[in-house]
């Protein structure tokens, strides 16, 4: 067994975490940032952080992830980073050519208390941001939320940038949340189709799922440009997907440019899909192409021809918040019983939704935001499941308890496909119920006792 | 392949020139320090920069202080629970990361599946969080009753000033039966990950070695030192070392166990393998309880063979010997088998090696097996000595960086200190060409005229790769895919890209054939489609 010591019996633990369900806030910071084109994230902090924040990004994506380090010292840990920080900003512009570099902060300068701001003049001040060239910033105290906010106070960040002329573009803000460049290719899809204009920030397509050609471009194409970001201050409104991601970005723009704003749930299955499309129709005053209508029914097809394999399995899950409120409204809509939903994030909104998509079930969910994965493990051993969706660290529980196991969330370590194949929308609906069915009829297949095993299902 | 075709040989001058050409004028005095056009000079080897700090915004591969104590020293030692002080961040990021392989052995205590964290929040940074981690220390005790408890400190915690060793102190009375010491290794402290080897390494001696008094079992003791079990290099290791009769006491820290820790001064020699990492144990080693130390290589197969045989001349028994060529001799039959069949394939080829403290140079020996040639090479955190050889040591300076990194007084033992050798043994081994505690460095076993490049960045690699194209270019999972966009394979030595092993025999045999399937792979000629190739329509296609 790897996970020998865990124990089935839950004791409450008020000081240690044990396998979490979240890891730090810069993180979040750096992919988003990897989301604008031609940016440089720079951590502000010791080199460890950027460091570890690429490695794990680098191994989840199988792509150069390029990141840049302020390389504190004690020194700069005792007299405040502005020095180190003024000269990577130089050292950057000069050696790696960015349009620009987006700085998120750490727990050591964080409690140092350096003011990013004022570095940034002060560099702009002495000629360090080349004309036309940009540094943004944001906070991300790694002592405070999650990866999930480092990634939210980015995206803030971006807007910050953002300028209203009082002349309304036409245009609609897309805040994806953290999801997959495959899923920010597919949203921008969706919205091709339905012929709204958008602006999808951050937009790590094409930068995180590059082509192998000889060459390699630290810069790829893709990505928001500052162009963009700064004329979503005239967009006519902007979708927020995920409340913990999205919404203090979308919120920012509102009060800042007076760009109207919705907060959807991320377009996971069947009905945040649905909502998705039909706010984006609304808000556009367009109407949905029949593509897009029958892909629905595809979904809701195939909804229709698996359900019997779904039907009232327990499923355990781990995550993200805005990712496991949608995940959990799709289980629940083709009767699948999620029983266990664990989030390292704290945030007791979160706890409070998932009560309230299980309310009408027979049961009582287990649910806890600020939990960690040993105690998800500990409630799986009171209470069994049936599939096991979460993160590559789910396999040392999906093993030692012979559960079925959906990787589906960040990090994924150990298999390809998300980079590549979206989950959101009803093609990324499509592909979930895929996964899901063939990992339950896998294991009816492998359980099954040779009389009844079955050629057709 | 277009990448293949050398169309200008640049001078290894030119190269450097090429690498400088960019920066800043203050970096490029600073980098061309540590740059070294390699010179074939009489009585010496030519001097390298090394150990200095990193540039702030040059992309580094280096990792910090925390990450070489926790991530890569105490990370492997399976049944101690090793709890992180801080934010979430630092103790997810080294929770089975590194790819130490384990065997839970006989006793079944394994927590390496597991990470442990306070969870810093910011009442806990503005109020202190030493309460936090007694609590923790406690809760981890109270679940788990282990042997010993080990605490981490991250950044912040060095900056609020929390007294890890005093709560340390404090909660081993009060267990009795569980030792809990602290390592005060902020992120920020040195340069590189090297530091915090350091700082482990002296708290395990301090806390840990030699407080079990029982003599352990078996002929021709010794404790191998700096070997990480990586991939399972560990493994191999101790199986040709239980074919040849020799009893492995300790591995610091490979799969390591409290108990191998704590009778670590039971053994009559330490062989050392990564000498950055280590290098110092093994000199306390000796001072506290006369063990002496020699350098072993088992990355390659002539490499393992050398080092078996040295430690058998060290214990000098005839029955000793001749089993380690016996053993020698059995495994090298298969060695010789697939390098016949892949050496074809490799001989000729060029590589390049960016790796840690000690693995660039050991790696050279693998690829020198195969018949490749490395042309540019350098350690991520090695110092001058690893570069340079052990010579250079007295003449090291202390600065700003390395004061604060704390070196520790040894004495002789008054009870447990003992020479393994008398004078007149050591002597007459000495006399017929033995050497203790010696290592020459990286530099002499590279050719004339080749670049050693102490901390690499991002931006080096890529010109380099871009002027020289060597046929593989080894280093991290970071460097990993900018490289390989370019063409040219990269081959991980930190985490073997989840192969291994690639210790002793079997690990040789398995980096051959893993070379071989690196440097031969039909996909770096798929860069550019028919249509890329050929793009102008010559004739257009006439259906039938």
């Amino acid at each position: 067994m790897l996970l020998r010591h865990t124990p089935k019996e839950v004791t409450e633990r008020s000081a240690l975490v044990i396998n979490p369900a979240k890891t730090c806030q810069p993180i979040g910071a750096m992919y988003a940032a990897l989301g604008i084109h031609g940016c440089l994230p720079h951590s502000h902090g010791s080199q460890g952080c950027c460091a570890y924040h690429r490695s794990a990004l680098t191994k989840h994506y199988k792509e150069p992830v390029s990141a840049a380090t302020s390389s504190f010292t004690e020194g700069a840990s005792v007299f405040g980073g502005q020095a180190n920080l003024l000269q990577a900003i130089d050292n950057i512009f000069t050696v790696y050519e960015p349009e620009v570099i987006a700085v998120h902060t750490t727990c050591l300068s964080e409690t140092i208390g350096d003011d990013i701001k004022q570095i940034r003049d002060k560099a702009d001040k002495q000629g360090s941001i080349p004309k036309g060239k940009h540094v943004i910033y944001c906070n991300t105290p790694s002592y405070v939320g999650s990866h999930v906010t480092g990634f939210s106070n980015m995206v803030k960040g971006m807007t910050e940038v953002s300028e209203s002329t009082g002349k309304k573009n036409g245009k609609v803000n897309v805040i994806p949340g953290w999801v997959e460049p495959s899923d920010m290719e597919e949203l921008k899809r969706l919205a091709a189709l339905m012929n709204v204009p958008i602006t999808l920030f951050p937009d790590t397509s094409g930068i995180l799922n590059g082509p192998l050609s000889g060459e390699f471009k630290m810069f790829p194409e893709g990505g928001v440009t500052m162009k963009e970001l700064k004329e979503a201050g005239d967009a006519i409104g902007t979708l927020a997907l995920g409340e913990w991601c999205s919404a203090d970005a979308a919120r920012n723009l509102d009060a800042k440019c007076k760009v109207p704003c919705r907060v959807l749930d991320m377009p996971f299955g069947l009905k945040a899909t649905d909502r998705f499309v039909d706010s984006l129709r609304t808000i556009a005053g367009t109407s949905v192409p029949e593509e897009i209508t029958r892909e629905r029914g595809q979904l809701v097809d195939m909804i229709s021809d698996t359900h019997q394999y779904y039907y009232h399995k327990k499923v355990a899950l781990f995550g993200d918040p805005d990712q496991l409120i949608s995940m959990v409204e799709f289980l629940v809509s083709i009767d699948m019983w999620p029983v266990h939903v664990v989030t390292g994030t704290p945030g007791a909104k979160f706890e409070k939704r998932i009560k309230e998509l299980t309310a009408h079930l027979p049961f009582e969910v287990n649910v806890k935001a600020a939990g960690d994965m040993f105690l998800l493990h500990q409630w799986i051993k009171n209470e069994p499941v049936d599939l096991l969706i979460g993160n590559t660290y789910g396999k040392y529980i999906a093993r030692d308890e012979d559960i079925p196991f959906l990787r589906w969330g960040f990090p994924i370590l150990d298999r390809v496909g998300h980079q590549y194949f979206p989950t959101v929308g009803y093609k990324g609906g499509l592909r979930l119920l895929e996964k899901i069915l063939g990992l339950i009829l896998d294991r009816k297949d492998r359980d099954d006792s040779e009389s009844v095993f079955e050629l057709t299902l | 392949m277009a990448t293949k075709n050398k169309l200008v040989q640049w001078t290894p001058a030119e190269v450097k020139e090429e690498l400088l050409k960019k920066y800043p004028p203050k970096v490029a005095r600073k980098r061309a320090a540590s740059i070294l056009i390699n010179e074939a000079l009489s009585n010496t080897t030519p001097e390298i920069q090394a150990n200095v700090r990193t540039i702030p915004g040059i992309i580094t591969m280096r990792g910090c202080t925390y990450a070489g104590c926790k991530g890569v020293i105490m990370g492997p030692t399976r049944d101690i629970v090793n709890i992180v002080h801080g934010p979430i961040g630092c103790s997810f990021y080294a929770w089975l990361t590194r790819r130490n392989q384990t065997d839970a052995g006989e006793s079944g205590e394994n927590y390496m599946t597991y990470t442990f964290s306070t969870d810093m929040q910011d009442s806990d940074i503005i109020f202190g969080g030493e309460k936090k981690l007694k609590a923790a220390v406690q809760e981890a005790y109270d679940l788990f009753h282990p042997k010993g408890i080990c605490i981490f400190a991250t950044c912040p915690v060095g900056l609020i000033g929390d007294d890890i060793h005093a709560v340390a102190r404090e909660m081993k009375a009060k267990f009795g039966d569980c030792n809990v010491f602290a390592f005060s290794c902020e992120g920020y402290k040195g340069v590189s990950q090297s530091a915090g080897h350091h700082i482990a390494n002296n708290q395990v001696f301090r806390h840990l070695v030699g407080t079990e008094d029982k003599e352990k079992e078996g002929d021709y003791k010794i404790n191998l030192l700096g070997e990480y079990n990586i991939g399972g290099d560990g493994f191999e290791i101790d199986r040709i070392l239980k074919l040849c009769g020799i009893t492995n006491i300790a591995t610091f820290s490979g799969n390591s166990t409290y108990n191998q820790f704590a009778t670590a001064h039971k053994a009559d020699l330490s062989c050392v393998m990564c000498h950055r990492s280590i290098n110092y144990v093994a000199d306390m080693l000796e001072t506290k309880y006369g063990i002496p130390w020699i350098k072993v290589n088992f990355i390659g197969a002539e490499a393992t063979a050398k080092s078996l045989r040295k430690i058998g001349q060290y214990f000098g028994d005839k029955a000793l010997i001749d089993r380690i060529e016996a053993v020698i001799a059995q495994e090298m039959l298969e060695v010789k088998k697939v390098l016949d069949d892949v050496k074809p394939r490799t001989e000729g080829k060029t590589a390049m090696l960016f790796v840690g403290g000690s693995r660039a140079h050991h790696y050279m020996e693998l690829f020198g097996e195969l018949g490749m040639k490395t042309l540019s090479t350098g350690y991520e955190f090695g110092h001058r000595d690893d570069y340079e050889g052990r010579a250079v040591i007295p003449t090291l300076k202390v600065d700003a960086d390395s004061r604060n990194i704390e070196e520790i007084e040894v004495e002789a033992d008054p009870v447990a200190y003992k020479p393994r050798k008398s004078a007149e043994e050591l002597k007459s081994l000495e006399e017929a060409g033995y050497t203790f505690k010696e290592y020459d460095g990286l530099i002499p076993d590279m050719d004339k005229g080749t670049l050693i490049i102490d901390d690499l960045n991002q931006y080096e690699a890529e010109k380099l790769v871009e002027l020289i194209k060597p046929d593989i270019f080894c280093a991290g999972i970071k460097e990993k895919y900018s490289i390989q966009k370019l063409g040219i394979p990269l081959k991980q030595l930190h985490s073997y890209d989840y192969g291994g092993p690639y210790a002793g025999f079997k690990g040789a045999v398995n980096f051959y054939k893993e070379i071989d399937r690196l440097v031969n792979s039909k996909v770096w000629s798929y860069m550019k489609a028919p249509w890329q190739e050929n793009p102008e329509l010559s004739a257009t296609y006439v259906w039938e």
